[in-house]
């Protein structure tokens, strides 16, 4: 039991941060058609410059709880510069061309992005730890549990609930759809597509840095870390069906369960089992295990 | 391997005209390449310092500043200069670096490499090209184990040394300790450690259960959440963890908040290197080495040599040195006296050769305890070895270490003929503690 | 193209042939080192070239890279076999197998899904070696020193000449017999592919067995390629030979030498190893931001790659007009095309 609770908590907590972060991919993907590989970029920078602002507040003597404003900051202050500068000089101008050069674009985007954090962040590793330590922890299945990881989880609740309200209930959020659903169409309909992709890829950006910006605190961030964090969000929404949000939380919770069942009862797949799981799905179900409904052309 | 020259075969044999030059005669310069993490995670604790160690005895070692009976200047009188190079990136990188430094930049020997994955990688390449390579850092036993080397060496004890003491601290300290289990990285240092630690328990403290689930996380993972749930989930009193540089930082940093070291004793082999930058978020009562005779661990020591070391570190870069910039600078020192000794049996400023012959086998005095270069042919050191317990002393501000413990070279090390693992599955024979 | 010897062939054959001889009688050790390993990596760049033809990018090539590499450096550690005929000639074979076996599935496949598959297969192997302590786990393992006809050298210089010519003569055989294929009613069928698949299934050929068979070929080629970058380096792990971003940088070192000829890869794969080894030297902490900065530019100004520049400034007329003119509008339009096909 202390143990099925444990993975639970894990699981969850290891999908909630996936979670924002791949709804930020998907919600790319489904609008602009473009798998950003510097979405991991986006991630890192959340990361980095949380943990800068941390360290900052906490030596100019912000309490500890008081630290976690620089999480929006971070997010926003990243995912909209970011997200601006890279969308109005290099995205806008690969609309078109051909998909995976676009994938290619953005991988070397990527590259760019992470010597920049090296420049601008130095080499050496950042610890942001004062929001963990001024959450109590919880005994859950016997153990300890960080009460901040437990944040994190609602935290992905609330983005999950906004993002299907904005999307569901809102003028804007329809016209997105529509613009999923086909956007040739939408521009007939007289929808400024151009502007709709800005917005969106904002909003991407942002929930990327967010992401990155909520688990700083409690990871060790350093260079190189937003590598692994592109595939496996890759796995997430691949899982899930590519620009899908129920598809993200799916494909989350999966790759987060999946991995705290390995690392806690059969280490030696941890590795691996979440990259079958996303060829299994690719095989047998390509489309993804939520795909949004498509329109079919001829 | 057969030594015929496929060259022949390919009727190639002129390349070799061009590529070999003729070895220098006389020298005033000996140049260095010098490689330590400089970015990522184990830049801060481990690169940097260990970079500013072998800077400052370099800038020492030039100028003739060292105390006596190393106040000679130069390598055998040649100026050194030195190249520093990033270890991050993987070994498959490394080794492409190595091969650049020796080929393309021409150094006359490199020195460095923290990570065992590195050194493991390298040691063959050096064998290839024929170049003096001083390991300073890097734990695995593997190196000498595998295959005899002609031009590698190593200024400091492997990593049996840590968790053969390790476990004689165990067993000291914490007599009670009913079962353990391990957190260590899954490649060539934490695998050799959870080895080396788990076989010495069996050894010595046959009652206590190990465990069936260590955990194996990633080089420079950084995230440690998960493991963290599985070993608070499991019982064993005991965790064992040779983690070191940043993600040492990180699991302390992710365990404190959850209690994790109320529950359970914890004996870290590479602790005490982080030990300065961690300060008082190194929690009380944690066991702690330097990998040796270094850093926090002998910061009062005595001797002329250490108390220059200390204290020109403190002038040059602020603060204590820390276990790596101790060992790298030993590395260097170990160079310097191989270079002098080579130097002074020729008469004239030594060939390569005469550098490794005169380096095999070496006595020094170190900074704070001799090395010999005793196992591996003459190429493996071998120190005494101690652990301590942390202590935070609130009112002066300063991590200490209490209940210091010195185990013997001949307590902890295989002897000459033995592998680690033979030796310690044999019951330790001919150990002196 | 029907004739023995065509422009491009004689000018690979002379291409090949003075770098071998220049390597061999000028070139400083280091520079030998260099186009060693940017001519192993060429190898896969041509397996990858002859997929983008079809207007297919896989960004999981590191599966069989790391196939071949490890191929032949298990060979070494458990069978003591350094053999190169048999080291070599098995890195491919264990690469084209495999692609066999998953070409079954990944033909089905197009653009952006083509590509995700094979990644989700190179991660599972990058899994399962990181976390494998017989296969060396993080830190792979050294390559035993390999040995020719039974015979091996203690001389690093013999090593390094023989592994340079071996691998001059092998780019040379591969890159001829690419060039072959694409001329042949087969490869043509590539361009016809990316172009309209339901035409070429009209004209009677299946799509999906033309597609796995260039599968198993990049496959191959990229099985050797791995093999030669482990006996180059004398090492292997996963972080540089499995991860997914070695299979981005084969699709980089392949959209910056660009698709125009076969020998495009070659250049293409020199180019990016120089510019890594200055870039590295001179910023070490911005040779990422170089690299990146480079395949932008390309991607933005040069979309037909560093052949279309070598092709319009000497005319085209080193390596035949024909195979130029040709290559440089497949660039052009695999650069531009939208992918109507598939959508």
């Amino acid at each position: 039991m202390d143990l099925v609770l444990t993975i639970l908590v894990e699981g969850l907590g290891y999908a909630s941060y996936l979670f924002i972060v791949s709804l930020g991919l998907t919600i790319i993907f489904g609008v602009l058609k473009i798998l950003n590989v510097a979405h991991g970029a986006f991630f890192a920078w959340g990361a980095y410059s949380c943990a800068f602002l941390i360290g900052e507040f906490s030596v100019m003597g912000v309490s500890d709880i008081g630290t976690m404003i620089a999480i929006p900051i971070a997010a926003l202050v990243v995912g909209v510069v970011l997200g601006s500068a890279i969308e109005r000089t290099i995205i806008r101008n690969l609309y078109g061309r051909d998909e995976v050069i676009i994938v290619l674009a953005t991988f070397g985007l990527f590259l760019v992005l992470e010597d920049v954090i090296l420049l601008v962040f130095g080499v050496d590793p950042y610890f942001a730890f004062q929001p963990t330590l001024a959450i109590p922890g919880v005994q859950i299945g016997g153990i300890y549990q960080d009460g901040y990881k437990l944040t994190m989880i609602a935290l992905s609740l609330v983005v999950g609930l906004i993002s299907w309200l904005v999307l569901n209930r809102t003028h804007w959020g329809k016209v997105v759809s529509a613009i999923i659903f086909d956007s040739e169409l939408a521009v007939a309909m007289g929808v400024n597509v151009k502007r709709v992709f800005y917005v969106v890829f904002l909003a991407g950006a942002i929930l990327g840095a967010l992401g990155g910006a909520y688990i700083a605190p409690t990871i060790s961030v350093s260079p190189g870390f937003g590598v692994e964090v592109i595939v496996l969000s890759f796995a997430v929404v691949v899982i899930g069906g590519m620009g899908s949000i129920a598809g993200a939380a799916i494909g989350a919770l999966m790759v987060g369960m999946l991995r705290a069942y390995a690392v806690l009862q059969w280490p030696e797949i941890e590795l691996f089992v979440v990259y079958a799981v996303m060829a299994a799905v690719l095989i047998f179900r390509p489309e993804g295990l939520f795909a949004p409904a498509k329109a079919r052309k001829i | 391997m057969k030594p015929v020259h496929i060259a022949g075969v390919l009727g190639v044999g002129m390349a070799a005209a061009f590529a070999f030059s003729a070895p220098a005669v006389a020298k005033d310069t000996v140049s260095l390449g010098i490689v330590a993490f400089l970015s990522g995670p184990a830049a801060g604790p481990y690169g940097v310092p260990g970079r500013n160690g072998a800077e400052m005895l370099i800038d020492a070692i030039n100028k003739g500043t060292l105390p006596a009976p190393y106040n000679t200047k130069g390598f055998a009188g040649a100026t050194v200069e030195a190249e520093y190079i990033d270890e991050s990136g993987g070994n498959t990188k490394q080794v492409s670096e190595y091969r650049n430094l020796v080929q393309k930049r021409e150094v006359d020997a490199v020195v460095g490499y923290v990570s065992s994955g590195s050194c493991a990688a390298i040691a063959p390449v050096a064998e290839e090209l024929q170049t003096l390579t001083v390991m300073a850092v890097c734990g695995t036993p593997r190196i000498f184990e595998e295959a005899p080397r002609e031009y590698v060496f190593r200024t400091m004890s492997h990593a049996t040394a840590d968790n053969v003491a390790a476990a004689h601290y165990v067993k000291e300290m914490m007599p009670d300790v009913t079962s353990y289990t391990g957190i260590n990285q899954n490649y060539a240092w934490g695998q050799d450690s959870w080895r080396d630690f788990s076989l010495t328990m069996t050894d010595i403290m046959p009652a206590a259960k190990v465990s069936d689930k260590p955990q194996f996380p990633k080089i420079f993972a950084g995230q440690y959440g998960s493991e963290i749930s599985a070993l608070s989930l499991e019982g064993a009193e005991l965790v064992h963890s040779s983690l070191w540089g940043g993600d040492l930082e990180a699991f302390i940093l992710q365990a404190t908040p959850r209690g994790f070291f109320h529950q359970k004793k914890v004996v870290l082999t590479v602790g005490g290197v982080s030990a300065y930058r961690l300060g008082k978020r190194l929690p009380d009562g944690v066991a702690i080495g330097s990998r040796g005779p270094y850093g926090i661990l002998v910061r009062d020591r005595d001797t002329p040599l250490n108390k220059w070391f200390v204290e020109t570190y403190n002038d040059t870069y602020g603060g204590y040195p820390s276990g790596a910039a101790y060992q790298y600078a030993q590395a260097i020192l170990a160079t310097k006296i191989a270079y002098d000794k080579a130097g002074e049996a020729a008469g004239s400023f030594p060939s390569q050769q005469q550098v490794i012959d005169s380096f095999k086998g070496l006595e020094f005095d170190s900074f704070a305890a001799p090395v010999k270069m005793a196992l591996g042919g003459g190429h493996q050191a071998v120190t005494e070895h101690m652990y301590g317990l942390v202590k935070w002393d609130a009112d002066a501000g300063v991590l200490s270490v209490t209940d210091v413990k010195v185990y013997p070279a001949e307590c902890v090390m295989p002897p000459a003929d033995k592998t680690s693992v033979e030796w310690i599955e044999s019951g330790m024979p001919g150990a002196k503690c | 193209m029907a004739q023995f010897m065509d422009r491009t062939t004689a000018g690979l054959t002379i291409g090949f042939a003075s770098v071998a001889i220049l390597g061999v009688l000028v070139l400083p050790d280091w520079l030998m080192s260099q186009i060693l390993i940017a001519f192993s990596r060429a190898l896969a760049v041509l397996g990858l070239l002859v997929l983008w033809r079809t207007g297919l990018i896989s960004f999981g090539h590191a599966l069989y890279f790391g196939l071949g590499a490890y191929t032949v450096a298990l060979l070494g550690k458990d069978l003591g076999i350094t053999e190169v005929l048999i080291t070599l000639p098995a890195a491919a074979l264990v690469a084209s197998v495999v692609g066999f076996g998953l070409g079954f599935v990944i033909r089905k496949y197009r653009e952006i899904f083509f590509a995700m598959l094979n990644l989700a297969f190179s991660m599972v192997l990058f899994g399962i070696l990181v976390k494998t302590e017989a296969l060396g786990s993080t830190d792979g393992f050294s390559v035993e020193q390999p040995t020719l006809f039974g015979m091996g050298t203690d001389d690093s210089t013999a090593k390094l000449t023989s592994l340079f010519l071996g691998i001059c003569a092998i780019g040379w055989i591969a890159s001829v017999l690419v060039h072959r294929y694409l001329g042949s009613v087969l490869g043509s069928l590539t361009t016809a592919v990316r172009d309209n698949e339901i035409r070429v299934e009209y004209l009677g050929y299946s799509v999906a067995q033309a597609i796995h068979g260039k599968y198993v070929m990049s496959a191959a080629l990229t099985g050797l390629a791995g093999g030669f970058t482990a006996l180059a380096l004398g090492q292997v792990d996963p972080e540089s030979m499995v991860n997914w971003t070695v299979s981005g940088e084969l699709v980089f070192v392949t959209v910056l030498a660009g698709p125009g000829s076969v020998a495009a890869p070659f250049i293409g794969s020199l180019v990016f190893e120089l510019l890594r080894t200055y870039a590295f030297e001179l910023v070490p902490y911005a040779w990422q931001l170089i690299v990146g900065g480079t395949l932008l530019v390309v991607i933005f100004f040069l979309p037909g790659g560093l052949w279309s520049l070598i092709a319009r400034i000497g005319g085209g007329r080193k390596t035949g007009q024909r195979g130029t003119t040709a290559g440089t509008t497949a660039g052009t339009t695999a650069g531009t095309s939208a992918g109507e096909a598939g959508r």
